[in-house]
Parts: structure tokens; sequence; C-alpha cells
């Protein structure tokens, strides 16, 4: 039976037919297994195909089974829908605050959400093909389609077929978390994985959420035409976040036009013909909402389940997914764990990173530690929110001394000129010397800015350092070479040499 | 008046004293309770009665008050507080010793289904405690206050407070318990901490004020190097009561400076904030600053100067990050004298000179913005006044022009017993 994904669509066939074909094409025959893997790996998303062309490129006989379709949730569900959709929102909102940089905006703008969808769903086949089923074959790949489950500590089956393997790796990812709220299923409620398949926008939307998923959305389908309500239970937006980079963004979301609702838990949801009535309770104060649709975005649960990890004597539970230690070794030995199944922060990046350690570890020896990482994030509102190393509570907490060198957007050339001044840049640094502790970055273009500032931490280069570092002007990551200019004129004001 | 003229000294005194008439304007003298602001039907709140009872001794000292009608005064609020209902009751006054935020001006009840605030409740304690140590004589009414302000004190439950958790919590309501956030970052919460340490009944953990500070962020801005608060009343509310100038906590000993000295930088960046004037807003620049928690135009969106402005109403305005609207807070930049005279002064002078349709009556209002047309330069003003306004600009005038409440404060046992528990120790703290 063909997936989900497949079934609910109005696009262009082609794209359709290219996405298919890449992810699991229908004539696909899985291979018959020939004596004992190196290594099985379990789960063809981002974690599992790095994996898998790694292990096949160091000559080892390698496995890669999936359950649904290749490229896991980033591809089909995630990173690249709902970014090609962030691109094209981002668009329409530029378009009508066009005025800040002077010119007119258009009298009329036409949203077409249709036309959007199915750029995604372009986009999609078009970035699927470097990891197609064949082009995985090719590449020297057994892929297997099918629910895999262990049969013992060294075997899986497949499809009817046993798999033999001296290593493996379980790389199944998350799935969206159902929330708890009585009358939300039998209402229906969107996830992630299946809000790309729209055609129409709902002129009233309910996000239930405001971590990066929910708030990203709701901006979105805000600047699509959707009456947007946004209800989180933390009092601020990104919880864990810079306390003033959860401010601007409930700014920023404000003035989109979303209707706010934070310290708010959802309570009930019916059904009331074709709308939906939502109980909202915010401390002792109860409000109802009516909206078409609810999205739900609070969060991702591991893939955990079916796959008979209890048979490879591999621990696991429903939160914190599959255990494993510092070399991302499961309870087996022989078997790892990497990206959202056995992470906390559940990155395609960060299960391309864990990936690779398992790579090394598994089956080069190697002794790769996950605590070593340097990890950065971002959020893709507008603006967006990236971070990368500690925040100042954490190294407080760890009895390092702080400082911490801001500068505002609004003092950046590039960010005036082009009129994306809401932000920040904050860079930590440990008192009293130029190491950096870590960064967090409000800007449009947060994302390709904390990358600098990943590679510093990773390569233990002081903030000092980057200050000689020659940045091209004007860009907006110039923010960078100010704050560094500012660490120099405190440390010669402190040496008492400049007043 | 022509402030262009008139002494420091004088602008100072018309200035204070138009302040404290507040408190005798909207007063309920069988209670004691005072009016959150001047609107019509405004409840009382909890924070305007503490600032009010450390008004009055600056009232007696400065000749606007006999002693003898301040002490009835306090002793008339004092007692109401005593007497009225703490329970779990949700139109009680108070519970646990803490007390809502807005009562009645009457009944002195709860009402707004308002939250028990423990800020405000602080602030509250704070001029009970004033009181305590100025009413220093062997009369009945005199001894009584500093009976009841005791007692007052101590049955306080700051324990309770912390809900179990490591720091305090921001409030409490009876139909929905504790709040489920407590304080982060530096705020106005420092007195919260340091009377709540002191207290010989129900005392906070000694690791609490240490899990707050822990929240803070010392950060290089605009060159300038502070522990950063966006809105300015956070710099002052705390100090108009405590003298932190030469007193210094783990943390400021860390970074090798004092909460005063803080303040003064954090009052100077304010400037620079509105120099700087990010968003372009009207009136702003070298002596037209300050953005604090204030009114405000209320929420709605403005094309000015084909310009697309956004407004809000009631919120804590902060630099740099904002939120900022284009509104300002005269009472704030006033309160900020003690700590810049340099600065603060000349806005003063420059705010009579080009709003005197504001300072004519020698109150400021809650806020104003000249940037939303309105009658006048001064574009949109506030509505009436607010308590919290006028009483932190008799406390710090008055801390700039004698000291008075600082040195009182420094006469309060449990002020100097919660600052050493706090870990604060050097200057006037090693001399007692």
């Amino acid at each position: 039976m063909a997936p989900d994904r497949f079934r609910v669509h109005a696009g262009q066939p082609a794209d359709e037919a290219a996405l298919r074909d890449s992810a699991r094409p229908p004539a696909w025959r899985n291979p018959e297994p020939a004596g004992t893997y190196d290594f099985v790996i379990l789960g063809a998303g981002p974690a599992g195909l790095l994996a898998a062309r790694g292990a096949a490129t160091l000559g080892r006989k390698v496995a890669l089974i999936e359950r649904n379709l290749l490229g896991g949730n980033c591809l089909n569900v995630g990173c690249v829908p709902s970014k090609a959709l962030i691109s094209s929102t981002r668009l329409y909102a530029r378009m009508r605050e066009a005025q800040v940089l002077g010119v007119p905006r258009p009298e009329h703008i036409r949203i077409d959400v249709a036309d959007g969808m199915q750029r995604i769903r372009h986009l999609q086949a078009r970035l699927g093909r470097a990891d197609s089923a064949l082009r995985l074959r090719e590449h020297g790949v057994d892929v297997y389609f099918g629910a895999a489950r262990f049969a013992g500590p060294t075997q899986v089956t497949v499809a009817g077929a046993v798999l033999r393997f001296k290593k493996a790796l379980i790389a199944t990812g998350s799935r969206p978390m159902t929330p708890e709220i009585p009358g939300l299923i039998e209402a229906g409620y969107w996830t992630n994985e299946n809000v790309f398949d729209l055609n129409a926008v709902p002129p009233r939307l309910l996000v239930i959420g405001g971590g990066p998923l929910g708030c990203e959305l709701a901006q979105a389908f805000c600047r699509l035409g959707s009456q947007v309500i946004i209800a989180q239970d933390d009092p601020m937006f990104l919880a864990g976040e810079e306390r003033d980079a959860a401010q601007i963004l409930s700014d920023a979301l404000a003035r989109d036009g979303l209707e706010i609702h934070l310290n708010t838990q959802v309570v009930a949801v019916r059904r009331q013909g074709e709308q939906k009535v939502v109980d909202l309770v915010s401390d002792d104060s109860k409000t109802q909402v009516v909206v078409d649709e609810i999205l739900a975005g609070i969060g991702r649960a591991p893939n955990v389940a079916d796959m008979d990890l209890e048979a490879a004597r591999v621990e696991y539970d429903a939160t914190a997914g599959v255990h494993v230690n510092d070399f991302l070794q499961t309870t087996n030995p022989r078997i790892y764990a990497a990206g959202d199944v056995c992470l906390e922060r559940k990155f395609t990046h960060m299960a391309d990173a864990t990936a690779r350690i398992v790579l090394r570890n598994a089956l080069l020896r190697g002794r790769r530690r996950l605590s070593a990482l340097t990890v950065p994030w971002c959020t893709y509102t507008d603006p967006e929110i990236a971070h990368v190393g500690l925040y100042v509570r954490e190294a407080r907490e760890q009895a390092i001394p702080v400082k911490t060198f801001t500068v505002l957007m609004h003092d950046v050339d590039r960010a005036v000129t082009d009129g994306d001044e809401d932000g920040f840049l904050k860079i930590h640094v440990k008192d009293g010397s130029d190491e950096i502790l870590g960064a967090t970055i409000v800007a449009r273009h947060a994302g390709e800015m904390i990358n600098e500032l990943s590679l510093a931490i990773t390569e233990g280069i002081g903030l000092g350092q980057l200050g000689r570092v020659i940045h091209a002007y004007p860009t907006q990551a110039d923010a960078i070479k100010m704050a560094a200019d500012a660490y120099y004129r405190a440390r010669l004001k402190d040496a008492g040499g400049y007043k | 008046m022509n402030a262009a003229i008139e002494s420091d000294e004088a602008l100072l005194e018309r200035f204070q004293c138009a302040a404290f008439n507040y408190f005798l304007e909207h007063c309920n003298a069988a209670n004691g309770l005072i009016a959150d602001t001047s609107r019509a039907g405004a409840p009382a709140s909890i924070a305007v009665v503490g600032f009010a009872l450390a008004c009055y001794p600056v009232a007696v000292e400065r000749g606007w008050m006999a002693r003898a009608q301040a002490a009835a005064r306090t002793l008339a609020t004092l007692r109401f507080f005593w007497r009225s209902e703490q329970s779990e009751e949700s139109t009680a006054t108070g519970y646990q010793g803490f007390y809502y935020h807005f009562l009645d001006m009457q009944s002195g009840r709860r009402v707004w289904q308002s939250e028990l605030s423990l800020i405000d409740s602080t602030l509250l304690l704070a001029g009970m405690l004033t009181a305590s140590v100025y009413f220093n004589a062997a009369t009945a009414v005199e001894e009584e206050v500093r009976e009841l302000a005791a007692a007052l004190y101590t049955r306080v439950h700051w324990q309770w407070a912390q809900g179990g958790g490591a720091t305090v919590r921001q409030g409490w309501k009876p139909e929905s318990g504790f709040f489920h956030y407590g304080w982060e970052g530096y705020s106005e919460a420092t007195m919260l901490y340091v009377l709540g340490l002191a207290s010989p009944t129900y005392p906070l953990s000694p690791a609490s004020y240490g899990a707050w500070t822990a929240t803070y962020q010392w950060e290089n801005i605009y060159d300038c190097e502070y522990l950063y608060a966006g809105p300015l009343f956070i710099h002052q509310f705390s100090h108009a009561w405590i003298d932190f100038a030469g007193i210094r906590d783990e943390f400021m000993r860390e970074k090798d400076s004092d909460y005063f000295q803080n303040s003064c930088r954090a009052t100077y960046m304010q400037r620079e904030f509105a120099q700087r004037n990010p968003h372009d807003f009207k009136g702003y620049g070298a002596q037209c600053w300050g953005l604090s928690a204030n009114d405000g135009p209320g929420v709605r969106t403005v094309i000015i100067d084909k310009t697309e402005r956004r407004f809000f109403g009631y919120a804590a305005r902060g630099i740099p990050y904002g939120p900022d609207d284009g509104t300002l807070a005269p009472c704030a930049a006033l309160a900020s004298l003690p700590f810049a005279p340099q600065i603060v002064l000349p806005a003063l002078r420059a705010l009579c000179e080009r709003y005197p349709d504001i300072t004519q009556s020698s109150r400021l209002p809650g806020a104003f913005n000249p940037t939303l047309p309105g009658d006048g330069p001064q574009g949109w003003v506030s509505d009436g006044y607010f308590g919290l306004d006028q009483g932190i600009i008799v406390l710090m005038i008055e801390n700039h022009r004698s000291r008075l409440i600082w040195n009182l404060m420094r006469r309060c046992p449990h002020m100097v017993t919660g600052l050493r528990r706090a870990g604060f120790s050097g200057g006037w703290l090693d001399l007692r």
C-alpha cells in the first residue's frame, strides 16, 4: 500500500511520480540477503542515508531498511517543505512591507497556496534525487523497504527476509507528539506530516505549541492569509531560549498579526459543524476560540515502537528514545543509534553529525564522543533565532564567569540598508578571556551567521582572533566583527589605555 | 513657574511636593489605601501604599505634613492590613502574609481577580519597615506603628512563596495556584530576596538568591558594560530603599562593580539609546529619554509620515531590545536623579521647556508619546497619574537631596540582615 504522502495531493503528477520513484519506487524489489552484513541500518532519514553511503564508501557490505520513504522527515515532512514554504511566505511579507525599502507596496498581492505547495513538491522531487533508491543501489547499498524487526542481538527481519549483521545502526527518527487534549483526535488536527499536502489555507487556524515548529508554521500560515491563534503553555516562546530573543520573536509574530496566547493551555476541543471550538485556560482565565483547523506542534517523539528492540537487548523508553552512551552505543554494544531516535536535540544536522560518529566508532574502531560536539541550531522564523554553545545561565551554573558582547542589528550597516534592523548578536565569553562560550543571534539571516561562531567554538578560536578576520563589508555578519571590536575596546578600557 | 530661572533645589522641591500630594489626594484616610491611578474608580495598589508609607517621613521632614498626621495615617494603614482577612478566600485581602495586587479602596478586598503579588507585597512591606524605623518616638501611636510593622513582616511566609522551587514565584491565585514561572534575569526583585532572606520566621532558602542571580546577564552594549535589564524602573525600585553604593554581592564582586554604579550606567544607556534612536521616534535625544514600564497609547497601528507605527498599551518598555513605540516615561527619567544628576536635571529642565503642557502642574504624567499626534508637541499623553510614578519620584528625589530613606533603611535590622544573607559586604555594611 502506498504511503499516505502519495494519496493526498493535487499537484503536478510528474513531481509526485519523480519523488515517488526516488523515495520508494513502486516496482522496487528488495534484494536477497547474502551472508552477514557488516552494517545494517534501520531508517533512511538523514542519519541512515549518511551512514549507508559512508559505510559503502568504506567498502563495507551494508543494508539500509526503510519502513516508509527514503529521506525521512527532513525531505518529506520537515526541513525541506517547511523552509520552502517559509521562503514563499517571507516574500509575501516583504511585499506587504515594501515601503520600508522605499518601494511602493503592490496594489494587489495574490496569494496562491496551491502554487506554493506545488513548488514544495517539485523541490522535494529534485532534492530527493541525490539519495534515490537506485542511486543508493548503484553506490553499493542494499536497500530494503519494509518494517524492520530485531530477531535477536545480531539479526533483523524485513519483508520476510532475515538480515544478519556485525554492526547495526538504529536511525528510525521521530514522529510528531500528539497533545493529550480531550476531543482533539475526534475533531481532527494537523501536524507537520500532513500540513504540506494542503492546497488552500484555513481562514482560522489554531497552532498548539510555541516551540520552533509551532512558531515557524504559525508565522507562515499567518503570512499566507490565515487568521492564526497560537497557544503556548510557557510564559514565552521557544522555552529555554534567550529571553530577549523570545521577546523579539513575540513582537514579530504580533506585528504579523498573530493572536498570541502565552502561558496558556489548550484544555478541550470539540467539533461544531465545520468548525472546531477550543477551550483555552491561562491561570484562572478561561477563553474559547473557534477555528477551522488545528495544527499541533508540541514536539517530537522517538520512533522506538514495533522494532522488537527487546530481542536485540537494546534498552529504550518512549520519551528519551534509544538509550546510548557517549559513543552512541546502545546497551547492545554491536548496535548504535543516531539522530532523533536517541537525541534530545532533534535536528537534521545532529542526525548527520551523530551518524558520522557512529561510522567512525562502529566501523573504524573510533572513540568519538557525542559530548564533544558543538551544536548550533536555528528557528526559521522571521527574524531567525540561532544559538550555539552555552547560554549564560548554563555557564553560571557551572561557575564560569561570563561577559556578553552584544551588537544590535540596528547598528549594523547592512542590516540598516536591508531594512532588517530587528535583532541582535550576543557572544558570551569567559570573563577575563576571549574564549567564546556561546552565542545567540536574532536576525533575518541568523542561521547563516551562527556558523562562523560554531566554527570558532569548535576550533577554539577566540573572539579576539575573530576580530582579526576581515569580514566583507557590508554584510550582516559584520556584526561578529563589531562584537570583536567591542571586545578589544573593553580590553583597552580595562587596561586604562582607552577612555 | 519658569524652570529656566529656578534653582535646582527649588525645581526639585516643586516636582517632589507635587508628586507627594498625589498620596493626599487619592487616599482613603480610613484605611490608608491609595489608588493605583488618579482615574475614576481605580482600585488601591498595595505597591503604591508601600510607596506612600515611605513618603510620609519625607513629607514630615520637608514640612508638608505634621508628624502626628503622618503617624496617624501610617497607623491607620498598618491596622487595616493587620486586621484584614488573610485566607484562601478569593475576596480576602491577602494570604500567607502577602497581599493581592489590587484592593477595593473602601473594603480593602481583592478586586480584578488580581494575583497575590510577591513583588508588590515586598514594596508594601518596605514602606511598613521604613515607617517602623522613622516613627521611633515613645508615643502610643508610634509604638503601635513599630509593633504592627514587625508583626506584619514576621507573619509573611516567604518559604511558601518559593512553591517548592529554587527561586521565588511571581504570584499566586486562589483559582489556579502559583504562576508557573519565576523571576529570570536581573529585576526589581532584589529587595524581595533581601527581605525574604532576613525573615526571622519563614526565611527564603539561603540558596534562593544565588539561584536567581545565576540568571543575570552582564553585557557590553554600546561599549558600556552593565548588568542588563531593559526597563528603567528595574534599576530604581529596590534602590529607592537600599543604598547599594559601595556594597557588593558575589556577582558584583566578580564584576568589580556595585548596583548603584550599575544603575548609573543603565541611566546613561537610556540616554545613549535615545540619542541613537534606531526607530526614529520624535522627541528622543540627549535630553529626552527614558523607557520603562508605563502606560501607552493602546494597541493600534497608525501610519505617521508614511511609516507604519505600532503602539502598545501598558507595557514594560525597555532598551535596547524594546519594546519601543516612542512612548517616554518622564517619571522614570526623573527617578534616576541619584544615579546621574548630571543628565537627569538637564532632562527635567528640557522637559519643562519643550512640553509645558505636561509639566506646568509640576506633576508628571505616566507617559507621553510625541510621535503619536495629540494636543501639542508632547503628542499623546497618558490620562491622569500613576501612584507608582509619583512614589518613586518622591523617594528618589529625597535620596538625592538628603539620603533620608537610604539612611533610615541602613538602620532597619531586617534590611541589613537580608543584605548580609544575600552575600553583600563592604562599604557601609562593614562599618556597622
